[in-house]
């Protein structure tokens, strides 16, 4: 009975260990599969949340594109702190690995500071490289002309100079039309430059100690200017063609010398290569690469008579434009208050006087108006005037800065003293730049030694001795701070196609400071192209290199070509260069250094007729398939006369005055720039709608989160 | 005073590199004086324009004396009678009234003729691509400081540095020697301790790559040195000898 009992005891605890079981299993399946059910739900609401993400992000791009606004997010300027941003990006960037380099070939055009140091640093990284400059050598871009100096945040002078304070004073002088990101990157990257060229041979003048010397520039109170003499271009750009010398030597970038770009070729909206004209033969020859570069330089050879080189122009911006990509800002043009003034209408270009003379040179005119006047016939000479009878307007107007006020307001102000009639050569259209105090202060010795090479080419030029009488200046047109638009990365709004240097509009906003146009170009080249072009790049790896074959090069070949026959088939009775120096009389005297509402409306009616004057009366001898300088020229005048027109739509869009554009009705009692923060504070980028339609106008806000904005005070 | 003269310009003229090539005379009236040698150049250049007549290739570009892309031969001398500065810079005043001036290419076996004035200084490019440079790449270099530079090197660096390789010094030696520009190089990075590390190898590579495109060996005239218009001195051609001698002593 008992033994039964446990039988039965132990079968119904059997029994209940199964149940148990069987019930601990059904538990478990069902707690798993409502787990599995609740991931699921939890996916499906996370991917639909971020399906929303997208959405809105899309629905806000969208609506940004419909009201013609440029988003900080689609110029992709990364998140968080200002100066976190750029290490922020460099982290976080895709990146291309060494095997896959050397299966990309990227197109470089132009071998100035900009081009040079980019086409070098892309091929020490393991890219084939393809690269193009118009004259005989890549040595001889105009970058090789800059005299002054190189700006770098370094401190060696224990001065307070920080990456900070040379970012605010590029934001200054820029009059706050500059991206914050992007100049906070460059003042970043400043001192790698240094170090960088320092490693190539670079000789920058040094002190006793061995140590690096630097020199103040305008729109500044450090000294943060390194200089090679009055040579600093030359130096730079020579130690950048070292390097890129270093790469053609070794297979890795293929240089094409007396090679112009004519245009570019865009295959399903990626640009893919380029079309060039070779110069001695006059062949027109296809390119392709997996993204293109264009370091072409600036436009400021619009107005004929320019600080730039003759050949020095446009073209390649136009032909950005042509295929989509913004130009932006073009009113935005650099005069420079201390060049060589005019001597006669059979002249060629301006020369300049480095901004470095304002460190020592004073300028001045006569406070008597008759003194001037017998400046002007020739009856006295500058130091015949007496100290006290001298007007230093400069020291007079800006005590804090004195001569070393930013370009844009040292030129203006010497227009105010000769447009009242105080200009001290024959023309009326000079001031003094004297340099008797600093000889007298530091020596005759120590003055050549500074700026020898600048005072020889003075007098070789006007035939006068700058030791004896001061040197006679007057501003001209230098460089250009307007450009293709571009975001962070140097891409523009074209997928594949970069562009740096000059030719961008990035870091100078409405004025650029001295000193920093090389400092900007290096940077482009050097330190930030190389890197943000791989984030493009490396979803190509996959692409393989395009038959020049296809036919989207052979259209673009025969665009270039019907152009070309076109321009020689007009035969009319007017040299290339006559029409320029119309065009840039126009300029000069219309959309210069003082423009109205009224002077704009009357270039861009002028224009109008250069352009049909030039399409209907324009003369070229020779022929196409050969060398033909005249057909050179002709082809970059038809792209000026179309980038005048867009200098004076856009000068007249603007009106407020903010760095170098200067419109006479917005201006304050005393005559300085008046801008219109609350209007004006954009980016204008201008769209290519068609040979015969206006542009279409879209704006970047510049909108300033780490600095405030204020009216620039160079007084106190 | 500057005031308007008249001249005789006689140009070489030749079509193309194996064309044959003569001397054609143009008369230009009132020219002023104030007025740059290549304004001169444009003005004729118009003229023959307007005749409907091929103007004359010569190169040209920054017009202030640093690009070093003219390169024209004026009354015998490279950038003409003036010193220390290349043709862009020679002025109308240095002529007078009446004067024939006599305009040519570079004359040299390394620089052959593309045509008229134009010449093709290739080989300069070539001899720089062979050693012209300190090998470093971008980035990872250290601060700009940290090795100090006696003055007196950096500015003899900075004087041999000072060549714009317009080729002048190689048209005016009668050997065609393109020595002072070797030189200048090889120089420029041998007096910085940068440069220091490979000072032998790049003498000996210049010097391998000059001999090798054809040009003339040096035999001390020191006309390179009196027509240089950056007055790039002769020091310098001493101090590649050393280089070369006492890199080939090593091997």
């Amino acid at each position: 009975m008992a033994n039964k009992k446990e039988d039965i005891l132990s079968a119904a605890q059997n029994a209940a260990e199964a149940a148990v079981k069987a019930a601990k299993d059904v538990a478990e399946t069902v707690a798993e599969k409502a787990s599995e059910v609740v991931q699921q739900a939890v996916d499906a609401v996370q991917q639909a949340a971020k399906e929303v993400n997208i959405a809105l992000d899309n629905a806000a791009e969208e609506a940004a594109r419909e009201a013609k606004i440029i988003t900080p997010k689609m110029a992709k300027i990364p998140a968080g702190p200002l100066e976190l941003k750029w290490t922020n990006y460099k982290d976080h960037q895709k990146l291309v690995n060494p095997a896959n380099k050397r299966r990309l070939d990227i197109i470089v055009v132009g071998t100035g500071l900009a081009g040079a140091s980019a086409a070098a640093s892309l091929a020490e990284m393991g890219f084939n490289v393809l690269n193009f400059c118009i004259q005989d050598s890549p040595r001889r871009a105009h970058s090789i002309a800059a005299q002054g100096g190189i700006n770098a945040a370094k401190n060696y002078q224990n001065d307070g100079d920080s990456v900070y304070r040379l970012y605010y004073d590029t934001i200054k002088g820029g009059d706050y039309r500059a991206r914050e990101a992007n100049v906070y990157r460059l003042a970043e990257v400043s001192n790698n430059i240094i170090d960088q060229c320092v490693a190539q041979g670079v000789p920058f003048a040094r002190e006793y100690g061995g140590l690096l010397d630097n020199r103040s520039f305008g729109g500044a109170q450090v000294s943060r200017t390194f200089y090679a003499k009055g040579q600093t271009g030359q130096q730079l750009l020579l130690g950048a063609y070292s390097a890129l010398s270093r790469q053609i030597g070794k297979g890795k970038v293929k240089m094409y010398t007396r090679h112009e770009m004519l245009d570019i070729v865009i295959i399903d909206g990626r640009a893919r290569g380029i079309i060039a004209r070779n110069l001695v033969t006059g062949q027109i020859e296809r390119f392709f690469g997996h993204a293109v570069v264009i370091g072409s330089g600036g436009y400021g050879n619009t107005f004929f008579l320019s600080t730039n080189a003759m050949a020095s122009n446009g073209s390649a911006a136009m032909q950005m434009y042509r295929h989509g990509a913004y130009f932006a800002n073009p009113c935005y043009a650099q005069i420079h208050p201390t060049c060589i003034p005019k001597h006669g209408d059979f002249q060629s270009k301006l020369t300049l006087m480095s901004e470095s003379l304002r460190n020592d040179g004073r300028i001045w005119v006569p406070k008597k108006l008759e003194d001037a006047k017998r400046l002007q016939r020739g009856e006295i000479k500058g130091r015949d005037i007496p100290e006290e009878d001298r007007d230093y307007y400069l020291e007079r107007r800006y005590p804090a800065f004195g001569n070393l006020v930013p370009r844009d307001v040292a030129s203006r102000a010497a227009k105010e003293r000769c447009d009242a009639g105080f200009g001290v050569n024959n023309t009326g259209l000079a001031v003094f730049l004297d340099f008797s105090d600093a000889i007298q202060r530091l020596g005759k010795d120590v003055v050549e030694q500074k700026y020898g090479n600048l005072f020889q080419m003075y007098e070789k030029i006007v035939d006068e001795n700058p030791y004896e009488n001061p040197m006679m200046i007057y501003p001209a047109i230098h460089y250009t701070m307007g450009g293709i638009w571009v975001d962070y990365e140097l891409q523009t709004s074209v997928p594949g196609l970069f562009c740096i240097g000059e030719a961008n509009f990035s870091d100078h906003g409405a004025n650029r400071l001295g000193a920093s146009a090389l400092m900007q170009g290096l940077a482009d080249g050097y330190f930030v192209l190389p890197y943000t072009i791989q984030n493009y790049l490396s979803d190509q790896i996959g692409v393989p290199r395009m038959s020049t074959d296809l036919p989207e090069f052979a259209a673009a070949e025969k665009a270039v070509n019907d152009k070309i026959e076109r321009i020689l088939k007009i035969q009319g009775k007017r040299s290339v260069d006559s029409i320029h120096k119309e065009l840039g009389i126009v300029m000069w005297d219309f959309v210069g250094m003082g423009r109205t509402a009224e002077s704009l409306k009357k270039a861009l009616q002028r224009i109008d007729e250069i352009k049909k004057e030039f399409w209907t009366n324009v003369y070229i001898p020779g022929k196409a398939d050969a060398l033909n300088n005249e057909l050179e020229k002709a082809l970059r005048l038809a792209d000026f006369i179309e980038i005048g027109r867009l200098m004076a739509l856009d000068a007249l869009n603007r009106e407020e005055s903010c760095g170098g554009h200067f419109r006479e009705e917005y201006q304050t009692e005393e005559g300085e720039a008046l801008r219109q923060d609350d209007k004006f504070a954009y980016v204008s980028c201008w769209k290519y709608t068609g040979e015969d339609s206006e542009p279409e106008l879209i704006k970047e806000p510049l909108e300033y989160e780490f600095t405030e904005r204020k009216t620039r005070n160079y007084k106190s | 005073m500057d005031k308007n003269i008249n001249i005789k310009v006689r140009v070489w003229r030749q079509a193309g590199p194996k064309e044959k090539g003569h001397f054609e005379e143009y008369e230009l009236h009132d020219i002023f004086q104030g007025a740059s040698f290549l304004e001169m150049m444009d003005i004729l250049n118009e003229k023959l324009i307007s005749e409907h007549k091929d103007p004359i290739a010569f190169d040209h570009d920054c017009r202030e004396g640093i690009c070093g892309m003219c390169s024209l031969y004026v009354n015998g001398h490279p950038h003409g009678p003036d010193s220390a500065i290349t043709t862009c810079q020679l002025h109308m005043r240095k002529f007078h009234d009446g004067e024939t001036i006599t305009i040519e290419p570079w004359r040299s076996h390394a620089f052959p003729v593309i045509k008229d004035l134009m010449v093709d200084r290739g080989a300069y490019d070539k001899i720089m691509q062979a050693g012209g440079f300190i090998s470093v790449n971008t980035g990872g270099v250290p601060d700009a400081n940290s090795i100090p530079i006696p003055k007196e090197k950096a500015d003899e660096a900075m004087d041999a540095a000072s060549c714009i390789g317009c080729g002048a010094c190689a048209a005016a030696c009668k050997n065609g020697s393109a020595m002072l520009f070797v030189a200048a190089k090889v120089s420029q990075l041998a007096l910085l301790p940068q440069g220091r590390v490979e000072a032998a190898r790049r003498a000996k590579a210049m010097v391998a790559k000059m001999d090798e495109l054809g040009f003339g060996n040096c035999t001390n005239t020191g006309a390179c040195a009196a027509e240089c218009p950056k007055s790039v001195s002769l020091a310098n051609i001493a101090r590649l000898n050393r280089e070369f001698i006492s890199a080939k002593f090593k091997d």
